[in-house]
This record gives structure tokens, C-alpha cells and sequence, in this order.
């Protein structure tokens, strides 16, 4: 292992102060979180800089929580991996009912269209996205299907009977 | 109709408009749709063409978006598994291994050593399956139909592999929290031996058919190139990575079910065009058989094929039935109230055609409370638009083709 | 070769002479065109690859007529919908429905085709029948290769049974106006 948590940490906390906060290694992941404002600063730093090299982005999404604060309704989740030394992070960006967060598509040219997926299933905004419109789904979509208010099947169909699933107006 | 018609207000419709040749040809605009013969799988791409070259695409995809993320979040652990063999369909026994190991590292459960050589002899054997059908649909693409009859024959027998483990053949839904659901019948292992004695021969004439063939080396030598440094920008991983130099495989980086155990080499190439993909592909088709005659030999002796963990694992039903404690295990983990951690995981297989990654956030509650699989077809598909500039109608088929895309994990 | 190995199919009902065989034309072109569909295969996940295999030599469609398969509508004469249909295909599985001539006939390959099978969500089309007619579905996910050729084989019976007149008859009219098909 050629670079330890606690270097990871205190490389960014005398860089970036307290933007970057939660440090803690959940099974074996090294993760923290950060201010969302400072992502595109805090990711091209850790690119870059010669000791940390983390110069793959295995993953990006998005996860609903409507149980939380208002500043913590939604988040986005990135993985980063250094393949020199094997080391993975992951950086979780919080964000309030109106989730707007900076691109990183001209950092790691794969996140582009992992920042549209997460668009057309949460509604996240990210700004600076040369081509931020739907992927999966249709373009006339008008909902944001993953977060958590939206049910899972089509509620116009007529060919299956709710009651046979235990689908009652209460607990549907 | 006229939805399915370009729009005027399109960009390609403004640049037709705009540029005229000097010789006084225009660009033109050809739809390379979602249902066309060459694409393997439904996505669309509407090339800016001029004459037979590409100048630009744009690719559409969702064709077959089934919210796998959303029906995730509904569904208790182990009703997940169906989800996770339709996504890469060609090779379903590796996203089922790889959501069992994901539940595994939640829960904190040991493997037994048997189970894990058992996984990996599975997983080997749908890798092998995925590489076998692209490689020989790339050959029907270059106009070679035979290898895909012959190779397709061993399909067949893998399949009937699959039958014996676990009863179904092609969308397995194999193996439980902690290894398999039944142990491996003596048949499951004499298939196996015999598989292993016919498949190489077969696996060799197919090479041979190809690798020396002078029309299937001008259609894919340098078509298609993608450096290491565009690769990794563009988030590749899998074969199509180590085409382009790279060597980085999930299992030797971070082994997981015993791949440490094995001695194998990661095939690389040198400069990430289709012939490279191909050979590549080759390649590990063969490090596969050797993994699993290795696995063979090593397997530890006995019949343990899943850990012990009566609060995750269904007890046999004759215990069921005589026995109140199996009873109640057996109710509690069929309603899904089984004990689980508040934690998030992310674990990652080495898939047929890349990382493949889950990513998964529980609250506690029976089913999860987020899963995101990390794709790898989505990811590098990014990239297609980027590689077919400059060439070809044919070469896009081509380099499409050996690009495996996989439309069931490129949409999820 | 001995007689025991070869099947000899009966002809259909007729007036047998000397030189000639007269039976209605019904029968003879039923005759034909069932043993001559050739299939247009809308592959889009799972049970295309089980259509692979079919096509492939172990289980092999072409012996029962399917020996071309046509990629373009237009000749094309049984439509097989292999796997999930969302919405957002819809519209494109019914210009290609519409672009194939009569007579044509439709297969539902697998559960996904018939109606959603385990995709009860809000992209996925609950069933083709939504947005075409059908003629015969295969149930499963996905349907073994034999399960595949039996509805074929069904079809196969009803392009033998059916009527000449059919395609001009009111009836016809009346379901593809009922998918608001022209």
C-alpha cells in the first residue's frame, strides 16, 4: 500500500479545510464526504496531484433520501480509483431539494453520461453538462422515476388488478 | 409517425444545410436504428455521413430500459438475483456470484473454500460462453458464418452444464447467500470433464479460421484504434481495456472467491483496434480453461458447497417439516425479516466485459434501500461515437460488434 | 434407406387421377405459405439469444421453412418479438409491424413480449398486444429452443387452416382498427 488513509486525509483536509469532512472507512472503502460547491476542485486535485494519482472514475450516481434535512435530501455518490497503487475512495456530495451541482465531465470524459443517467432518474442538476437531457427513458418524461415519492409500476395500466398483489389505496 | 422522423431543428439537419462539397455533394444522414441487423441488442445512432465515412454520431439508448434500480428497491435480497441475470444475459452466472459476494461482504460471511472453487468454475464457464458469442458474431459480421454454427454447438453443452447445477439455461439465478443452493450432481462434473476435452479443439479450428485470414485481418487491423490514455478517460475496463495496453483485471486487483488461488496470465494487447479485441477475447478464453482445470484439481475434497448461516440460508425442507427451529428460520427469511446491517457496500466483478460493479445502500429494512450496478457496456459506450469518426459505414458495424455491447446491461 | 425413417406428410383433401391432383386453394396455399414463413426476428434481450440457439444447428428453425431470415419488413412474413418491449420502443415495433405486407402474422417470444413478464414498471410495455395484434405466444423466461420451434409449429397450423379471404375480411378490418392500425 503505497498511500494510507491518513495521508489521503491529511492531504485534503490542509488543502481543502473543512469542505472535506466524515472521514471513515465503511468496509473497506475508504469514503468522506464534501461541501458540494468545492466537487469540481477537490476531484481535479485528487487526479492530479502526484502522490494520490486517482485517475479512474469507476462509478457516479445518485441516491433520494426524503427522510432527511432539507440540505441532505439528495446526494452524489462518486468512486474514484487509483490503479497504480489499488486504492479506491468514495466522495459523497450532499444536496438540498433543488440538487445543482457542477460537472465533472470535462475532468473524466466517463462521467458524462453517468451525470444524464443520474439527471433522468433524480432531477440533479449538473451544471456546465455540454448535453443534460434524458438517456433511458423517454425524452417526453416529464417525473424523475427513481426518487423514492414515484411507484415503481405504471399506474395508467389496465391489465393488472392491484388488488391480486395486496396493493390496497393505503399501502400502494 | 413524424416523431420517429429527424427534426429540422437538428443539428446534422443545420450542418447538411449549411456545408456543400466543392464538388457539390452534400452530407447526408443515415440511421443506423434500432432495430438493424448488425447491432446486437437495441440502440440507435444517427451518423452524419459523408459519402461512405462517418463524420459524427449520435447514439440513443434506453431502448430497453426496465428500472432494474428502481424494482431493486422493492424487492427483498435474494429476489434480486433475476434482476441481475438479465443484465448481461450472455454471461449470467457472474452477476449472480457477483451480487451474492456483495450481500456476503454486507453480511460478513465466510465462504467455504469448495464453494468458492465451485463459483469460480461457474463464473470461468460464462466467461467463456460471453467471449464465444462475440467472438463469433464478429466473425458472421465480416461475412463468416461457420464460426458461429460450430462455436454456438458448445454453447450447448455449457448449457446443459448449467441445467444439472442449478436448472435453467441461460437466465441461471444461481446460488444463495453463502454458495449454492444444491451441491453439484456427478453429472454437473462429467459434463464438465467432457467439455473440457471437446471445447479446446472446437476453440482452436475457430482460431484458425481467423486469426491468419487474410479478409478478416484487412476489416479489423487498425479499425477502430483507441489508445490506453482515451480508454481509461472514457472509463473502459475488460477486454477492451487490455486490447489497448492496460492490465487491469478485477481479479487479479482485488481478488475475491479464492482468484488468488489461480495461476493465470491477464492477455494484454498493444493498440486497442478490433483485431486486438478479438485476440484478446481469444486469449482469455483460453486462461478461463486453464482456470477451471486448475479448479478441478485443487478442489478441496468433500461436499460443503454453502456457509453455514441458518439466518440467511434456507434450511432443507425435511427439516422444515420435523424441525421448529429450521421452521421458523425458514419463515422469517422467506418474509425478508432477516438481520441486516445499515451500511454501504460496493463490490466489484471482473464481468465478461469489464468491471461490474454493485453498489449497494441499505437501511436496515428488507430490501435495499439503493443499488446501483456499475455497468461497464454503459460506461464504455460512451466512447463509440468518438471511435467511429473518420471511418467507415462497415468499420462502425465492425467495431461495434467487437465492442460488445450488451443491450440488456447497457439500459438496466 | 428404409421406409421407417422417412415421414411421409398426407396431402390435403383432393381428387386424385392420372396426371393431376385437384384440392382447394385454400389448402394448397396454406400448405405453402406454412412451410415457407420466413421470420423477421425483433431480438431485443434474453430470449434473443435463445433464438440464436434455435437458429443455431443443435435446434435448427430452418428445417421447418424458416431458412432466410429477413432483417427488412417488407419480406418478411412472421414477426417474432423477442424480449422486453419498453414504451419508448413501442412506436418503432409498430412502424415495422406496419411495414411488413399481408399476410403476416406475429409471435410473442417469451414473458416480457406477452405481457411485461417480471417488469411490471413504468418503461416497460405490459405485453405487444398492447400496440399490435398477435398470433401465438410463447410462454417463458426464456422459452427453451423447443418451446420456441412449438410456436412456431402452432403457427404453422394456423397459416395451414387459415383463409384466403381473411386479410380482405371485416373482421380483419375490425382488429386492426382496433389498434388504430390503417
Amino acid at each position: 500500500m503505497a498511500i494510507e488513509n491518513t495521508a489521503i486525509q491529511n492531504k485534503l483536509v490542509e488543502t481543502f479545510g473543512d469542505n472535506v469532512f466524515n472521514f471513515q472507512v465503511e468496509k473497506d472503502i475508504f469514503s468522506f464526504e464534501i461541501n458540494a460547491d468545492k466537487n469540481t476542485a477537490i476531484i481535479l486535485f485528487l487526479k492530479n496531484n502526484e502522490d494520490l494519482r486517482f485517475h479512474f472514475l469507476t462509478d457516479l450516481c445518485g441516491i433520494h433520501y426524503p427522510d432527511n434535512n432539507d440540505d441532505h435530501q439528495f446526494a452524489v455518490v462518486y468512486h474514484l480509483h487509483n490503479w497504480y497503487d489499488n486504492k479506491r475512495i468514495k466522495i459523497k456530495a450532499f444536496l438540498n431539494e433543488t440538487p445543482k451541482i457542477k460537472t465533472i465531465s470535462n475532468i473524466f470524459l466517463s462521467s458524462n453520461w453517468m451525470e444524464r443517467e443520474t439527471w433522468d432518474f433524480y432531477g440533479i442538476d449538473f451544471t456546465g453538462h455540454p448535453q443534460l437531457k434524458r438517456i433511458l427513458n423517454m425524452d417526453e418524461m416529464i417525473s424523475h422515476p427513481m426518487r423514492k415519492e414515484f411507484p415503481m409500476e405504471d399506474s395508467g395500466r389496465t391489465d393488472k388488478d392491484d388488488r391480486f398483489f395486496g396493493r390496497t389505496s393505503i399501502n400502494s | 409517425m413524424s416523431e420517429l422522423l429527424l427534426s429540422p431543428e437538428h443539428r446534422y439537419a443545420k450542418l447538411i444545410n449549411e456545408k456543400l462539397n466543392e464538388d457539390g455533394s452534400e452530407l447526408s444522414i443515415l440511421n443506423l436504428g434500432p432495430t438493424h441487423p448488425a447491432t446486437h441488442g437495441i440502440f440507435q445512432n444517427i451518423l452524419l455521413m459523408d459519402g461512405e465515412r462517418i463524420l459524427e454520431a449520435e447514439p440513443t439508448i434506453g431502448y430497453i430500459h426496465r428500472a432494474f434500480e428502481k424494482i431493486a428497491e422493492n424487492r427483498p435480497f435474494y429476489q434480486i438475483t433475476p434482476l441481475t441475470d438479465r443484465m448481461n444475459y450472455c454471461s449470467s452466472p457472474i452477476n449472480n456470484m457477483g451480487w451474492w459476494m456483495t450481500l456476503e461482504k454486507l453480511l460478513d460471511i465466510e465462504v467455504p473454500k469448495r464453494a468458492q472453487y465451485l463459483r469460480v468454475i461457474v463464473m470461468e464457464l460464462a466467461r467463456i460462453t460471453d467471449h464465444l458469442i462475440c467472438n463469433s458474431i464478429l466473425g458472421v459480421d465480416t461475412g463468416a458464418y461457420t464460426g458461429f454454427l460450430y462455436v454456438f454447438q458448445f454453447r450447448e453443452k455449457v448449457y446443459e452444464i448449467y441445467e444439472e447445477i442449478c436448472g435453467a439455461r441461460l437466465t441461471t439465478n444461481m446460488g444463495r447467500i453463502g454458495g449454492f443452493e444444491r451441491d453439484w450432481s456427478p453429472e454437473a462434473f462429467r459434463l464438465l470433464d467432457v467439455f473440457l476435452e471437446e471445447f479446446p479443439i472446437a476453440w482452436k479450428e475457430f482460431e484458425n479460421l481467423f486469426e491468419r485470414n487474410r479478409i478478416f485481418i484487412d476489416r479489423t487491423v487498425d479499425v477502430g484504434a483507441i489508445t490506453a490514455e482515451q480508454a481509461m478517460a472514457y472509463g473502459f475496463t475488460g477486454p477492451n481495456l487490455r486490447a489497448a495496453g492496460v492490465d487491469y483485471d478485477v481479479r487479479v486487483a482485488q481478488p475475491y472467491s479464492s482468484y488468488e488461488d489461480f495461476d493465470f496470465i491477464v492477455p494484454v494487447g498493444k493498440s486497442g483496434d478490433t483485431y486486438d479485441r478479438f485476440c484478446v477475447r481469444n486469449a482469455e478464453v483460453w486462461e478461463s480453461i486453464s482456470i477451471i482445470k486448475q479448479a478441478l484439481e485443487k478442489m478441496p475434497a468433500g461436499n460443503e458447497y454453502h456457509a453455514e448461516v441458518p439466518d440467511y440460508y434456507l434450511p432443507p425442507k425435511e427439516d422444515v417439516y420435523h424441525n421448529m427451529e429450521s421452521l421458523i428460520y425458514h419463515f422469517k427469511i422467506v418474509m425478508g425479516e432477516v438481520p441486516v446491517p445499515v451500511a454501504e457496500i460496493y463490490h466489484p466483478v471482473e464481468g465478461g466485459n469489464g468491471e461490474l460493479g454493485f453498489y449497494l445502500v441499505t437501511d436496515g429494512s428488507r430490501t435495499p434501500y439503493r443499488l446501483h450496478f456499475r455497468r461497464p457496456c454503459f460506461i464504455y459506450y460512451q466512447a463509440y461515437p468518438e471511435m467511429i469518426k473518420g471511418a467507415l459505414l462497415s468499420d462502425a458495424i465492425v467495431i461495434l460488434s467487437s465492442l460488445n455491447v450488451i443491450a440488456g446491461e447497457l439500459d438496466a | 434407406m428404409s421406409d421407417s425413417k422417412i415421414n411421409m406428410v398426407a396431402p390435403p383433401e383432393g381428387v386424385s387421377g392420372e396426371g393431376f391432383f385437384a384440392t382447394k386453394l385454400n389448402d394448397v396455399v396454406g400448405m405453402a405459405r406454412a412451410n415457407s414463413l420466413w421470420p423477421l426476428p425483433f431480438a431485443t434481450s434474453c430470449c434473443g439469444i435463445e433464438f440464436m440457439a434455435t437458429m443455431a444447428s443443435h435446434y435448427d428453425l430452418a428445417r421447418f421453412g424458416s431458412e432466410r431470415v429477413s432483417f427488412s419488413p417488407r419480406q418478411a412474413d412472421m414477426l417474432m418479438v423477442m424480449g422486453t418491449i419498453s414504451k419508448k420502443m413501442g412506436p418503432i415495433l409498430r412502424q415495422v409491424y406496419e411495414q411488413m405486407s399481408e399476410p403476416r402474422w406475429v409471435i410473442a417470444v417469451g414473458a416480457c413480449a406477452s405481457s411485461g413478464g417480471i417488469f411490471d414498471t413504468y418503461s416497460v410495455l405490459q405485453g405487444i398486444d398492447k400496440v399490435i395484434p398477435v398470433d401465438v405466444y410463447v410462454p417463458g423466461c426464456p422459452p427453451r429452443p423447443e418451446q420456441i420451434v412449438d410456436g412456431v409449429m402452432k403457427l404453422q397450423e394456423l397459416v395451414r387452416s387459415e383463409s384466403v379471404r381473411r386479410r380482405s375480411s371485416p373482421e380483419y378490418q375490425e382488429l386492426l382498427a382496433s389498434y388504430n392500425i390503417q
